[in-house]
């Protein structure tokens, strides 16, 4: 029998198998941030331990780094604490770092993709669990603990028990206006929270095909808000033509031979998926979410759901308490829902992709009077190519921050918070009770509904801009 | 590793599904960089709260978390585990965790127990009338008692031999350091390298 993409990647880096144990795997590359990290820094420290392949680490600061006055000390004092700690522990154990001002900086998971340093095949860790991101180069890569941080620094392994397989088929083309965001936003919907669970999810099918890298790694980015660890798309030519001439892209021979061997990473067609999941790309329409977790998502033409009418009783207790945080009424037309706050960013959708798309909806437009626009691009060179091609003035004109790169308000642990009772649409992943600041409201949304969002004052699509300018 | 063979303790119910780890703990106490000190930060939102259940005087010392499903799902962050752990809880059980929630808390001694849903509901039933009462979690039996209710609890053989024990993984893995640096030798040139 064939293996799927993710046995493959397993398989090829099993250092050990024992009866009854976790395999022993090795880890190609291991990236670090600020805030899950000292405490395994520590650790090592402690029991006179070395990182092992420092060559296979690399860090960069960006869930706790402010998004304005990035020259100026950092004013919160546990943050900068936080920052410096980081700076230290990369000095003492010999790890490359890219701190805030650096070209390099931005959020670790824009980062690793950038420098060409994600690519097919390998198993990629960090202590934040959107490194599933990653998955979208057919990498296996998955978030993990703090312990597990340190095991990772001191060993380059991890002791892990083989995962399940998921087949996510997004069968037809996507129609105009709807993107990747959607896509998985509807997946999450429909296996739910908790769906995927234990398993490796694989993306296949013409929809995922057609997608552009950043794209994709929107949609892996997101197999956490399944329930996943991990989410992976078989790489292709769109994948190599996106690595090759990047800083870390393999050279000539070598080239060769990654080329080679990134080839054979596909699921065999006599593989068989421990579940399959399929979706019809052709139906789908811009989602948004109206609860408090990423599972309680919607067609923006929809309306607030009841949950009376909802019959498994521990759905309709999430969604009674869910309406109550949100402060909402069943029947609502989702596109009645106004906000107060727009933010365009993230690990998700903070790529220059997403700015452009988010751009183009707003360019020779104003913003609505009771909405603050934030655009926090993903990383430097994200903020930078933004720039060069003047998107940051379409930003400023049509009345947006535009800010340096960070998590931001993706989770509210810098000075970019939702006041209490404040609701958002967000391009980010959680929209969790607090998540944005306590007592803040969020709205998971693709880039052109945040944009959309942001001219009209209400959750809308770019449709919706059209029917209301004639 | 503190060794975890069984414990006895109040019980709390937590009648809420899919509790997140920003739920758990806010991203706003993420900023420390200590290991400990977490017991303030845990359900830091919903302690404001009077009604809620870790403010009523008869759980306020709790040390078994009873939750509904999906317990620990988001963010990966292991200062859930921690905040837990200093507020005193050595075991939370559920009917389903998040993967990487559990792997953290086993990585810290803290037990996740999989009991079935309908379990997790009798066990509720007897906390909320009798509040105060203490609950067995029984590591060696794979057995969760409370009240008159006796029910079985999943916990994988490795992890449950590694609580027993207290081992420490960095330490298992260590005896292994051979293998790793033949794995080592044997890994493509074509794979990257973060400092050249």
């Amino acid at each position: 029998m064939g293996k799927t993409l993710a046995e493959k990647v397993w398989d090829a880096h099993v250092v050990r198998r024992a009866e009854g144990e976790p395999d022993l795997l090795y880890i190609d590359l291991h990236l670090v941030h600020e805030v899950t990290s000292p405490q395994a820094f520590e650790g090592l420290r402690l029991a006179g331990r070395e990182v092992r392949r420092p060559d296979l680490t690399i860090a960069t600061e960006d869930h706790n780094t402010p998004t304005v006055d990035i020259d100026k000390p950092i004013a919160d004092i546990t943050s900068r604490t936080q920052i410096e700690t980081l700076r230290r522990n990369c000095q003492e154990f010999g790890v490359r770092l890219h701190p805030l001002g650096d070209a390099e900086q931005g959020i670790v998971h824009v980062v690793g993709p950038q420098l060409g340093l994600t690519q097919p095949g390998l198993t990629v860790v960090c202590g934040d669990s959107h490194t599933s991101t990653h998955g979208a180069f057919g990498a296996l890569a998955f978030g993990i603990g703090t312990s597990e941080v340190e095991h990772v620094l001191a060993t380059q392994t991890l002791p892990l028990r083989p995962f399940k397989t998921m087949a996510i088929n997004v069968e037809g083309a996507l129609r105009q206006g709807t993107t990747a965001k959607d896509i998985i936003l509807a997946v999450i919907a429909k296996i739910g929270t908790g769906g995927g669970q234990g398993y490796v999810l694989e993306y296949r099918g013409e929809a995922i095909r057609s997608l552009s890298m950043e794209a994709r790694m929107t949609i892996c980015n997101m197999s956490i808000e399944a329930g996943a660890r991990a989410g992976m798309i078989a790489p292709d030519q769109t994948t190599f033509d996106y690595i090759q001439g990047r800083p870390h892209a393999p050279q000539d021979k070598d080239w060769d031979a990654a080329l080679e061997y990134w080839k054979t990473l596909r699921t065999d067609d006599d593989a068989v998926f421990d579940a399959e999941v399929t979706i019809d790309a052709t139906e789908l329409e811009p989602f948004v979410t109206w609860g408090t977790n990423p599972g309680q998502g919607l067609p923006l033409s929809s309306s607030v759901p009841d949950p009376e009418s909802m019959a498994d009783e521990s759905e309709r207790a999430a969604a009674l308490r869910a309406l109550e945080y949100m402060d909402l009424q069943p029947g609502t037309p989702l596109r009645e829902i106004a906000v107060d706050t727009v933010f365009i960013g993230s690990c998700t959708n903070g790529r220059i992709e997403d700015l452009r798309a988010a751009a183009a909806v707003i360019k020779g437009r104003r913003k609505a009077e009771s909405v603050r626009v934030l655009v926090v691009p993903g990383s430097f060179r994200v903020r930078a190519q933004a720039e060069s091609e003047g998107l940051d003035q379409v930003f400023k004109d049509f009345g947006a921050e535009w800010r340096h790169a960070g998590c931001s308000m993706c989770l509210g642990m810098n000075p970019d918070q939702l006041a209490p009772g404040e609701r958002s649409a967000s391009t980010s992943n959680r929209n969790f009770e607090g998540r944005q600041g306590k007592g803040g409201r969020t709205h998971l949304v693709s880039p052109l509904v945040a944009a959309a969002t942001s001219v009209r004052g209400t959750l809308s699509s770019p449709a919706d801009l059209e029917t209301s300018a004639t | 590793m503190e060794k975890f063979i069984r414990h006895t303790g109040v019980g709390v119910p937590l009648r809420r599904s899919n509790v997140d780890t920003d739920q758990i703990i806010p991203a706003v106490y993420l900023k420390r960089v200590s290991r400990t000190g977490f017991e303030d930060a845990l359900f830091a939102a919903w302690r404001g709260d009077e009604s809620f259940i870790l403010n009523q005087p008869a759980f306020r010392h709790g040390s078994v978390l009873v939750a509904g499903s999906d317990f620990g799902t988001g963010s990966s962050r292991e200062h859930a585990v921690w905040a837990l752990k200093d507020y005193g809880f050595k075991a939370v059980l559920s009917s389903r965790f998040a993967d990487i929630f559990r792997g953290n808390s086993g990585k810290q001694g803290l037990l996740t127990g999989e009991l079935a849903q309908s379990d997790i509901e009798l066990i509720w039933k007897v906390l909320e009338n009798a509040p105060g009462t203490e609950v067995t979690v029984d590591l060696e039996q794979r057995q969760v008692r409370c009240g008159d209710v006796v029910a079985p609890m999943q916990v994988d053989d490795y992890t449950r031999w590694r609580l027993m024990e207290g081992l420490d993984d960095i330490g298992l893995t260590s005896r292994h350091v051979d293998a790793i640096a033949d794995f080592e030798a044997s890994r493509p040139t074509h794979k990257p390298r973060t400092l050249v």
